[in-house]
């Protein structure tokens, strides 16, 4: 299920403001890549670029290339519709649509593409609710509206919508930032589970869930306010956390624990 | 200490009281601001209660008079004689003018609004959006006598060839059938109202859906929705209460609409099936028409008739509020 990406010369802009400069990466299948950075520095607008969200933002546009395997997401004959399929992505904020019931919340992905027996609906919405760590907590009430649940289950409820569709990526944008400790350790320990099926790309501000949870981690940073950020450097999280190759990429990692 | 409590030999001892004059936090409760307010706020409070409670004493009073001397039927019989010495006057063509022409008004105008709404708010380049709802508020302002002239001077000449078609077609329903005959219907009316309350609805649509969470918006986007499918997942229905208030407050100007209707309708006392026949009348207009030449039983008769369509608003509006108030938990 799992794909690899790779992007290479990506530039993004808010209308004329440059917000990222010519990043190219290679994001491997089955693995945790964590990005961290400082505020600004536009790991938000990448992540947003790998599915074409970005676009949606009144002014946003992108030149360069993402390769999902081998198929260019910014080629003339992709449909941006169809890249959000295979690209979930899990918001900062637990977002479940709040007229709908937790079932309907899970299925809602599957009920916009289409492509499931309706017998299997039932089963689909268990198996992702389970594979989200949600199952115990809210298999009596499948029928009450998913914001009824607390903050740290409204967010796997969100994973599991994601998951539902089973998409090739799982882009999840500072997912634990909301949450409570022990909902982030939920979470943490999902995301451990999920990148055995899925690729999986992370945005955090804390550092040590990007030391806990990420396979490889990259380091944006910008020169100054204004500037477009920048990719500084990618490599294994253990690497990036004791001897990293750019002195930047430790002084902030220092500066933050230390 | 408290003498239940078991003894804690441990305890620290309690600070000292505070001592005795001005504390920190001393100082009168109530400033003369808060007095201010308090009093205008809970005066304009009482006003309204009172203004409100006046007018319904007065329409009761009036229509209890009119009723009581009434020698048919107050809500079956189908005419207007509010005069002489034995009256009779009853509501039922009124009712059914008002309600027909008003739940015509809607049935055509809320799509249209949803869907004029959701173009400004969803669809339409920003250049574009903000001069289309500059228009539509500015349709609200245009007086309900222009309206009626419009409708009479242009809408009924050129509706009698749509409605000889409809009848063409779907006369045997009866609902549709039409003579020849100046369209001065209630369906031309339903369709007037349905233009003057377009842009209240249109607005007041418009905001509530421009306000939809973008978080939910995302939400549908990544799920890989089209844009459609965005609206009717997360924009809808985060503006459905929204759109059913627009919908009351359209309805309102539909139940109560008076000089447009006035100008436009031909009316009669008969309750006719067919929508598309000259004939029929609404609360409002029959006040218009009939209140300059009424003698006081007349004015009592008409402000009864008044007093129902107060009613059937209040009813109206109760009703859309259960409908918002039953699926508060999804909210």
């Amino acid at each position: 299920m799992a794909k690899r990406i790779d992007v290479s010369g990506l530039t993004a802009y808010y209308g004329s403001h440059k917000a990222i400069d010519d990043i190219s990466m290679s994001v491997e299948p089955r693995s945790v890549t964590a990005f961290i950075g400082p505020s600004g520095c536009g790991k938000s607008t990448f992540l947003r670029t790998l599915n074409r969200m970005h676009e949606v933002t009144p002014g946003g546009r992108v030149e360069g290339k993402v390769l999902l395997d081998d198929e260019n997401l910014y080629g003339s004959g992709v449909d941006p519709v169809a890249v959000r399929r295979t690209v979930g992505m899990v918001f900062q904020r637990p977002n479940p649509f709040p007229t709908m019931s937790i079932f309907d919340n899970v299925a809602a992905g599957l009920r916009l593409n289409g492509t499931y027996k309706k017998s299997d609906l039932k089963d689909i919405v268990e198996k992702s609710l389970k594979g989200a760590n949600l199952w115990n907590e809210v298999k009596d009430r499948l029928g009450k509206p998913g914001s009824g649940l607390s903050g740290g289950q409204q967010q796997r409820l969100c994973i599991a919508r994601a998951i539902a569709v089973e998409p090739q990526v799982l882009l999840m944008d500072e997912p634990c930032s909301a949450l409570d400790p022990i909902s982030t350790l939920a979470v943490e320990d999902l995301i451990g589970e999920l990148k055995e099926r899925f690729t999986i790309v992370i945005v955090t501000h804390n550092m040590q869930q990007a030391a806990r949870v990420s396979d490889r981690t990259a380091f944006f940073n910008l020169a100054a306010v204004g500037q477009p950020g920048k990719l500084v450097e990618i490599d294994d999280t253990e690497r990036i956390f004791s001897n990293p190759s750019v002195q930047a990429t430790e002084d902030y990692i220092s500066g933050r624990f230390g | 200490m408290n003498p239940q409590a078991p003894s804690t030999p441990d305890a620290p001892p309690l600070p000292p009281p505070p001592a005795a004059g001005p504390s920190p936090v001393s100082g009168k409760a109530v400033r003369p601001g808060d007095r201010i307010f308090l009093g205008l706020s809970r005066g304009s409070g009482i006003t309204l209660l009172v203004v409100m409670a006046a007018i319904a004493a007065f329409l009761t009073y009036r229509s209890v008079l009119a009723i009581s001397g009434d020698h048919a039927n107050f809500f079956t019989t189908l005419d207007w004689n509010a005069t002489g010495t034995e009256p009779r006057f009853g509501i039922a063509v009124l009712a059914f003018g008002t309600v027909v022409s008003a739940l015509l008004a809607m049935v055509i105008a809320v799509p249209v609004a949803v869907g004029i709404a959701l173009f400004i708010s969803h669809y339409a380049p920003r250049r574009l959006a903000s001069p289309l709802g500059y228009v539509i508020d500015l349709l609200a302002a245009v007086p309900s006598i222009i309206y009626g002239l419009w409708g009479a001077l242009f809408l009924v000449p050129h509706l009698t060839g749509l409605y000889s078609w409809l009848d063409d077609y779907l006369g045997w329903t009866g609902i549709f059938s039409y003579s020849d005959g100046a369209a001065r219907s209630l369906f031309t009316v339903g369709i007037l109202l349905a233009i003057m309350i377009l842009p209240i609805v249109t607005s007041v649509s418009r905001e509530v859906f421009l306000q939809a969470p973008k978080m939910h918006e995302e939400a549908a986007l990544a799920l890989g929705a089209t844009r459609w499918e965005v609206i009717r997942m997360s924009v809808l229905p985060f503006g459905r209460s929204g759109v059913i208030s627009a919908s009351m407050l359209g309805l309102g100007r539909a139940l109560g609409e008076t000089m447009a209707v006035a100008t436009v309708l031909s009316p009669s006392f008969l309750i006719s099936t067919s929508l598309l026949d000259p004939g029929g009348g609404t609360f409002a207009q029959n006040i218009a028409a009939k209140f300059s030449e009424a003698d006081t039983f007349g004015q009592d008769a008409l402000i009864a008739s008044g007093l129902v369509l107060f009613v059937i608003t209040l009813l109206v509006n109760g009703a859309a509020r259960l409908i918002i108030a039953r699926r508060k938990e999804y909210s």
